[in-house]
Parts: C-alpha cells; sequence; structure tokens
C-alpha cells in the first residue's frame, strides 16, 4: 500500500491541476442558491435523454430531471445549465466540483457508487443491452453470434456486459471499439461489424442514422441491467435527500394521477397524499430544505414521470420506446418510489 | 605583491550586493517554490480525494479487467487483468509507431530525393504528394483510409482471394502462419551463421579496397549468402514449417495471421503523412551540402549514385538527424489518434475502457502520459547517440 501510494503521489503531481478548483465549505445547495442557477451535467447529444436542438435549447429525459431539481430549488425549470460531457469526463466533472449533478444516463454500479466518492439518487430510466444486426445475415436470437465481430461505442458499461455475456454463453466475439456513436454506426454500416452493440434506448435511435434502415433488425435478447440515474457527490446528504425526492415527487404524482395540466385543479383535492406532495398541507419541502410548494413547481413545469418519459423517449417520439419496465408498479412495470409522507 | 595589492582593496562588497550570493540566493529560492507548488498540489489533490471516498492508489491494476480487445500481441483474454490491458495496449501502440517508422523513413527519403530529380515529372509528382499530404489534418487521413477504402472492400462471403490461402475483405487481410515444427533451430542457425559470414566479408572486402582499390561486390555476394545458406539448411532439416491457411467459419476468417483493418488505415496514415515532412528535411539537408562536394566528386570520375551515397547523403545526415527526430516523436504522438478508428491501442484501450470501468482517472491519466514521455524520450535519446556519431568531428 505504501510502495503505491507513494506512486500515486506522483501520478497525482502530473494531474495536481483537478484539485485546484474543488474546495468548498458551503453545502451544494447553499453554493447552487448563491450561483442562482443548478449547474447540470448530460451527454453531449444523445437522442431521447438529452440533446441541444437548433436554437440550443436542451431536450431529453435527462435534461427533463435536471429542470425538475431546478423547478424544485427555485420554483423555476429554466435556471439550469448544462455541461456536455463525454462518457470518460463525467464522473471527474462531478468529483471536481465543476457541476453541482450528473444526468448522462450513467449506469448505476457498485464501483461507481462505492469506490468513486459519488451517490446514485434513483433510477430515471431501466435500460438494458441489446444487439442490432444486418438482417441478411438471418440471425434471429444472439446465441447465434458465436464469432461475431461486434462494433461498441467506448466509454460505457457495454463491453464488460458484452464479454461477460459471451463468456457465460462459451462463444466468442471480437470487439471494436470506437469513440462516438457516430463513428460506431459508420463502422457498422461499412460493414466492419456484423452486430452493434449499445443500451436498448439507443439501438432505435442509431439504427434510423442507417441509409437503408430497415436492412438492420434489433434482436429480441437483452443482456444486462443498466439503471440509469442521476449522481451527486458523496457526503453533502441534504442535497442528495433533495435529487433523489425530486425524482420519487415526479413518480408518485403519476401514481396520484397529477399532471402539469391538472395541478390546479388537484391544489384543492381532498387526498391528503396529494395535499403533501403539492405542500397545500405539512412541510415536506422544508425537511429537505426546500420551498413546501416544490412538488407542484416540479409537477406544473416539468410534469410527472409518465409525462417527462413521453415527451422524450415515449412510443410518439422517433425513439418510439413503450414504457415496459418503466411504467409504474401498478402497471406491470419496476417504477416504485416511497411514499412522500 | 600580490598580498599587498589585497590588502590595498577596501573590504568586499557586503554579501547581499555580491552577485554570486545573490544569484545563489535567488536560484534557492526559485527551486523552494517550485517543490512548494509541486508538494501542495499533491497534498491538496490527495487530501480532497481522501475527504470524497475516492479510492486512489495502483491496486486496481491487479482487479480483472473483463473486456475483450481485438488485437494483442501478448496472450490476452478477458479474465486477465487491468494491468494486462495496460501491457496490451502498450505493446499496439509500440507496434504501429515501429511500422509507422520505419515506413515513413523509406518513403519519405525516396519522396525527398524526388523532389530534387532532374526529371520534370519525378519532381513535380514529389511536390504534389509532399503539398497534398502535409496540409490535411491527420485525422481526416485517418479516417479516409479507414472508412474510403473499408467501404470498398468485399464482406468476409465474397472475399478477394489469392490461390486459397491469402484473402482480402473488410475485415482484414487474412495471411498464412508459418508454424515452425522440429529442426527449424537448424534455420535459425543458420541464418545467423550467415549473418556473421556477411559482416566478415564486409570487413575483408573493405581492407582489400583500401590496400589494393580493387572493389568487391559485397552487395549482391552479401545477399547470396544470406538467401541461399537458410534456404539449404531448410532443405537440409527436412522443410520443417507448415502453414495454417485461414478459412470461413461462421462470421469470419479463423487461422493464420490476421492484418485488421484499423491497423492498416492507421499504418498507412502515419506513414504518408509524416513521409512528407521527412522529405522535406530531406531535401532541406541534401540542398545544404555545398555543391563544391558534387562536382569536387565528378572530377574525381565516381558515378552519380555512389556521389549520393557517399558524399552528400553522409554529409545530409548531420542537418537531416535533428528534424527527424521530432518528426518520429510528433509519430508516435500521433498514434494516439487510433482511438478514433477502434484500432486499440493505449489510449483506447487503458486511457479509454479501463479508466471508464475503474474511474480511477487521475492514475491512468498519469501512467499514460508517463508511458508517453518515455517512449519519446527513448527515442530522442537513441536518435541523439546516432547523431553524435554522424555529427562533424571537431578534431
Amino acid at each position: 500500500m505504501n510502495n503505491s501510494k507513494s506512486i500515486a503521489v506522483g501520478a497525482v503531481m502530473l494531474c495536481g491541476l483537478f484539485s485546484a478548483s474543488v474546495v468548498s465549505a458551503a453545502t451544494t445547495l447553499e453554493s447552487v442558491k448563491e450561483k442562482g442557477h443548478l449547474q447540470c451535467g448530460v451527454t453531449s447529444g444523445l437522442p431521447g435523454f438529452s440533446q441541444p436542438d437548433d436554437k440550443g435549447n436542451w431536450t431529453g429525459i435527462d435534461v427533463d430531471t435536471c429542470r425538475a431539481i431546478a423547478a424544485a430549488v427555485f420554483g423555476d425549470a429554466q435556471a439550469v445549465e448544462f455541461t456536455p460531457l463525454t462518457a470518460k469526463e463525467r464522473l471527474t466533472a462531478l468529483q471536481s466540483g465543476e457541476i453541482d449533478v450528473l444526468s448522462r444516463n450513467t449506469t448505476w454500479t457498485l464501483t461507481r457508487d462505492a469506490s468513486l466518492g459519488l451517490n446514485f439518487t434513483g433510477t430515471n430510466y431501466y435500460d438494458g443491452q441489446g444487439f442490432l444486426i444486418n438482417k441478411e445475415l438471418g440471425v434471429k436470437d444472439a446465441t447465434e453470434l458465436n464469432g461475431a465481430t461486434i462494433c461498441i461505442q467506448a466509454g460505457t458499461t457495454t463491453e464488460l456486459n458484452l464479454s461477460d455475456y459471451f463468456r457465460s454463453e462459451g462463444m466468442e466475439y471480437e470487439p471494436i471499439v470506437f469513440d462516438t456513436s457516430e463513428q460506431t454506426v459508420q463502422g457498422f454500416a461499412a460493414g466492419r461489424c456484423d452486430v452493434l452493440t449499445s443500451d436498448r434506448s439507443q439501438l432505435a435511435a442509431l439504427r434510423s442514422k442507417l441509409n437503408d434502415p430497415s436492412s438492420a433488425e434489433i434482436l429480441p435478447n437483452t443482456i444486462s441491467k443498466e439503471p440509469l440515474g442521476p449522481v451527486v457527490r458523496q457526503g453533502d446528504d441534504q442535497w442528495f435527500n433533495i435529487v433523489k425526492w425530486v425524482l420519487f415527487a415526479q413518480i408518485n404524482a403519476e401514481e396520484l394521477g397529477i399532471t402539469s395540466d391538472n395541478v390546479e385543479e388537484m391544489l384543492k383535492s381532498d387526498n391528503p397524499n396529494i395535499q403533501r406532495l403539492l405542500g397545500t398541507d405539512g412541510d415536506m419541502g422544508a425537511k429537505l430544505g426546500l420551498p413546501d410548494d416544490f412538488g407542484q413547481k416540479v409537477v406544473k413545469q416539468v410534469g410527472n414521470y409518465g409525462e417527462m418519459y413521453d415527451r422524450n423517449v415515449g412510443p410518439d417520439t422517433p425513439l418510439g420506446l413503450d414504457r415496459g419496465l418503466n411504467a409504474l408498479w401498478t402497471e406491470g412495470g419496476i417504477l416504485y418510489a416511497p411514499p412522500l409522507r | 605583491m600580490t598580498k599587498q595589492t589585497v590588502d590595498s582593496r577596501p573590504a568586499g562588497p557586503k554579501p547581499w550586493y555580491d552577485p554570486r550570493i545573490r544569484s545563489i540566493f535567488f536560484q534557492f529560492i526559485a527551486i523552494a517554490l517550485v517543490f512548494w507548488g509541486g508538494w501542495t498540489l499533491i497534498d491538496n489533490t490527495l487530501s480532497n480525494m481522501e475527504s470524497r471516498g475516492i479510492s486512489t492508489g495502483f491496486g486496481f491494476l491487479k482487479e480483472t479487467a473483463g473486456f475483450g480487445i481485438i488485437m494483442s500481441l501478448v496472450p490476452y483474454d478477458s479474465t486477465m487483468t487491468y494491468g494486462r490491458t495496460f501491457v496490451v495496449g502498450l505493446m499496439n501502440t509500440l507496434l504501429v509507431s515501429a511500422m509507422g517508422i520505419v515506413t515513413a523513413t523509406i518513403i519519405g527519403f525516396i519522396v525527398g530525393v524526388a523532389r530534387l530529380s532532374s526529371n520534370w515529372l519525378v519532381a513535380k509528382l514529389a511536390l504534389v504528394y509532399i503539398e497534398v499530404i502535409r496540409n490535411i489534418p491527420l485525422l481526416l487521413q485517418i479516417f479516409f483510409w479507414y472508412f474510403a477504402v473499408l467501404g470498398s472492400l468485399p464482406s468476409p462471403r465474397q472475399s478477394v482471394e489469392v490461390g486459397g490461402s491469402f484473402f482480402l475483405n473488410n475485415r482484414g487481410l487474412y495471411l498464412p502462419e508459418p508454424i515452425t515444427q522440429e529442426g527449424f533451430g537448424l534455420v535459425w542457425g543458420a541464418v545467423l551463421a550467415a549473418i556473421v559470414a556477411v559482416l566478415g566479408l564486409r570487413a575483408w572486402a573493405k581492407k582489400r579496397q583500401l590496400a589494393t582499390g580493387r572493389i568487391f561486390p559485397t552487395f549482391k555476394v552479401g545477399v547470396a549468402i544470406l538467401v541461399i545458406v537458410p534456404a539449404v539448411a531448410y532443405l537440409a532439416a527436412g522443410a520443417p514449417l507448415e502453414w495454417d491457411l485461414p478459412a470461413l467459419k461462421g462470421f469470419n476468417f479463423g487461422g493464420g495471421i490476421t492484418i485488421i483493418p484499423e491497423l492498416a488505415a492507421l499504418w498507412i496514415a502515419l506513414s504518408l503523412y509524416t513521409a512528407s515532412f521527412i522529405a522535406e528535411i530531406v531535401r532541406s539537408g541534401i540542398l545544404s551540402v555545398s555543391k563544391g562536394q558534387t562536382e569536387a566528386a565528378k572530377a574525381l570520375g565516381i558515378p552519380n549514385s555512389l556521389t549520393l551515397r557517399l558524399v552528400v547523403i553522409p554529409q545530409a545526415m548531420r542537418v537531416i538527424i535533428p528534424p527527424l527526430t521530432s518528426q518520429y516523436l510528433n509519430l508516435a504522438k500521433n498514434s494516439s489518434l487510433a482511438t478514433a478508428i477502434g484500432y486499440p491501442d493505449l489510449v483506447a484501450v487503458f486511457m479509454g475502457t479501463t479508466l471508464n470501468q475503474t474511474g480511477q482517472a487521475v492514475e491512468v491519466v498519469a501512467i499514460t502520459m508517463a508511458v508517453y514521455l518515455t517512449i519519446s524520450l527513448s527515442i530522442s535519446l537513441f536518435m541523439n547517440i546516432y547523431n553524435r556519431a554522424a555529427a562533424i568531428k571537431e578534431r
């Protein structure tokens, strides 16, 4: 340990600049309020999750997660600034304090949760890894992929899942790892690989970038669990609770039938659960260090979870994804938020 | 006498006016500031990482990596450690750098000499090559060689085939792999013996030329020895070599040696790009040799080819080597663009996947930087030694 530590000292010397800007005595909530906006880390462009449009407005389910937090803290969903991050940069950006929350379809794993000084606050999208394959090959199931060449985008948990899957099935494969999703699709289109693998939510979007989308199909297999969710720095429990409960509030709102359209009427509701969520009764917000009507602001400005889903990735969007696992527990999914009381 | 002079002088300046003491004092302050700055950075980083619960250290190198790599010069599979992925990435980087340096040098010298050719067409072709290649960004050239060439190659099932043993398709170039059988040691021994014999022949021929002036055809005889001796040994040992032929199995070819398109594209792009700079360096080196040298050689009746080899190039090398070193360093560092087309070099494998899986950014980035620094310093050291040997000896 001593030895490796002394090497670490040498290593740190080269990269010591990381440390220059990180020390902050104030809590994250205080510093966010002082800045007047939330600094949120997102992907640089992933349809349905976070993508800037031609006017520079960010949209996507990860973006809306950030907006919901801003609505809860400031009562203004627009009080967010976005930092586009690559997969390699994202965790360091959060660790170093460059951003307040990371909402960049990041998979919740033990290593990331336990050893990197980070906390995952929940899951805003349950995903899983799948395969996109050229129809000509006539493969109908992932178990027929022995010996295939597979295009992968770097910087995800994808490579490990793929290797685990092929090893457990006793099959072999050749990985070609590209830096960006653009090059991954190009490699697949040029015939460098038989299969393209990524999270299922992405495969549909990637397929739509092919010259002839109907030449490829998505295999039915899902080979991994990818719970994607927001991440915060470890050691600030108040901020951790805020980010966690904003998402829970959105899920509870869907369960209680509160939408951005009917939230005004719901203010008159006699249902104590609705009253607590909207802040007409109780002091739920104060316990988190937020205004009591934070739930009302979130639902009014961003919507409940279902609205957020349908707007960005649902069946009526280009991604056209069914709710599947992301449906409420009462509707066959696994979305289940603890009670807001 | 001396003593008297010293005595008669006023006492020396006050210490803080003494330029010598002053300069030592300021150098001491400068060093102290540098160390203090460095120590603060390290201490700050370590304590910040600790207070945030970020694990540090190099223990992760012993953990199982669990991901696959398409090309590896050392045995590798996904059950090996992150330390091993580092070695695999490093070897791939060194491979493409070494291949690139060799071909870039060869192409660069040929084009550089061609640029000065008295043949109008040859000189202009070399000029066009240099001006086109060196003015297009390297990354675009890599993409061109990768996607343009890849797209024009057939799929594995429609491979271009030569004699049932060579196959070319968009998954790579497949060659038969020689597998040495028992008794092949004899051939290696013969190769060694042939090399020793050629070196001896060369020394003898040079000595004879100095003594008698007669020139022995060392090159032709040397090549003959190098080919014939091992060939005889090979046949004598009963042809102890078998070929592992590539064959289509399922999706891809198996067996034999595979040159993946990523390696080929990167190699071609790096070689051609760096060669265009080397060509200009070679041209400047040759032009730096005074015209009188060539004229003197001509006056002595030395043929053109020998003039170039024995008079011009050795003098030009003194000008060529220092900037050539910079080009080699550039090539080694540019090889990290591999990550854009999926060639598994150090940056792609170690600073990409390994960093992403372990999250140990500080350590991984530091190791990678240290590796590139080491590679560059090694090239620099080697070239400096060579430069010292080639430089003008002042006596």
